[in-house]
């Protein structure tokens, strides 16, 4: 299924995700890591370590309903594939980016940043992965 | 005071991937089929989103020892490269090839009232259970994210 090519909105997007980035550093000293975060709710090394990530979740939840409701922008979240898939594709991601300590904001956004070696590694291979998934699942397997 | 500064920076991080396109699993899915219904927004999510934060860690590093309300900058990411690094990002990379969701999307997404999302979370969630029952048994220990 085509999806529209949207430049403009990607980079301001892109941006608003970077500059949040910077911001948690700034603020508290955090990186903007959705692995850290949602592995630092599920398992809290203490409270202080769980309340801050479950503030910034709950801020992420929460943009959804208000651009919907105050500025009418509800982008598409749902996938075209069957939901057995999105489960199988879930588990996979979570024992992943729990090994590699990282995601695509973790090491992409906030590594990166820092001229982490180990990041770019790490940008590098699930990259190239995502993009030999896709094609295998979609030109060999022709789903 | 602290919470709420950062559940407004969550909500700028949330806002962000559902306006880039990041947040759309089909997008994400059609960046990756460079052979077929190839959209390359994405490179544009994450392009911006590198420069933004590049230049403001780089020049706040420069200016800063320690954060505005907290006492220091937790950059305690360990500097090895080893197969738990390699290995999990390969799996990160399979799975987010298969479902179109990296956690960072998926959160925001939430907040939709879709099913799809909460599946996928609550999916994401039990791996990561699962990689805390079968971590004892790797050869080496990666750090808790």
């Amino acid at each position: 299924m085509p999806t529209e090519f949207t430049p403009l909105a990607s980079l301001i997007g892109g941006g608003m995700i970077g500059l949040s980035a910077t911001l948690l550093m700034l603020t508290i000293g955090r990186t903007a890591g959705a692995t850290g975060i949602l592995s630092g709710v599920l398992f809290p090394a203490s409270r202080g370590e769980g309340a801050w990530r479950l503030a910034m979740i709950l801020g992420m939840i929460a943009a959804g309903p208000i651009l919907a409701f105050m500025f009418g922008v509800r982008p598409n979240v749902v996938p075209a594939i069957g939901l057995p898939q999105v489960v199988l594709g879930g588990f996979i991601v979570g024992i992943g980016v729990s090994m590699s300590s990282g995601c695509t904001s973790g090491h992409g956004i906030c590594g990166l940043a820092r001229f982490s070696l180990r990041s770019l590694v790490a940008v590098v291979t699930f990259m190239g992965a995502g993009f030999a998934t896709v094609l295998f699942i979609r030109h060999v397997l022709g789903a | 005071m602290k919470l709420t500064v950062v559940a407004l920076i969550g909500l700028l991080f949330g806002a962000g991937i559902l306006i880039s396109g990041m947040a759309d699993p089909n997008k994400v899915m059609n960046f990756f089929d460079i052979l077929g219904t190839w959209d390359p927004s994405l490179a544009f999510v994450m392009g911006g989103a590198l420069v933004v934060n590049l230049i403001g860690y780089q020049v706040m590093f420069r200016q800063r020892s320690k954060p505005l309300i907290a006492e220091t900058f937790h950059k305690t990411a360990p500097t090895i490269i080893d197969v738990n690094l390699v290995g999990g990002a390969m799996l990160f990379g399979i799975g987010w090839g298969i479902a179109g969701f990296c956690p960072g999307a998926a959160i925001p997404t939430l907040g939709s009232g879709e099913i799809a999302p909460l599946i996928f979370v609550t999916a994401l969630g039990l791996g990561m259970v699962a990689f805390r029952l079968i971590r004892p048994a790797l050869p080496s220990q990666p750090p808790v994210a």
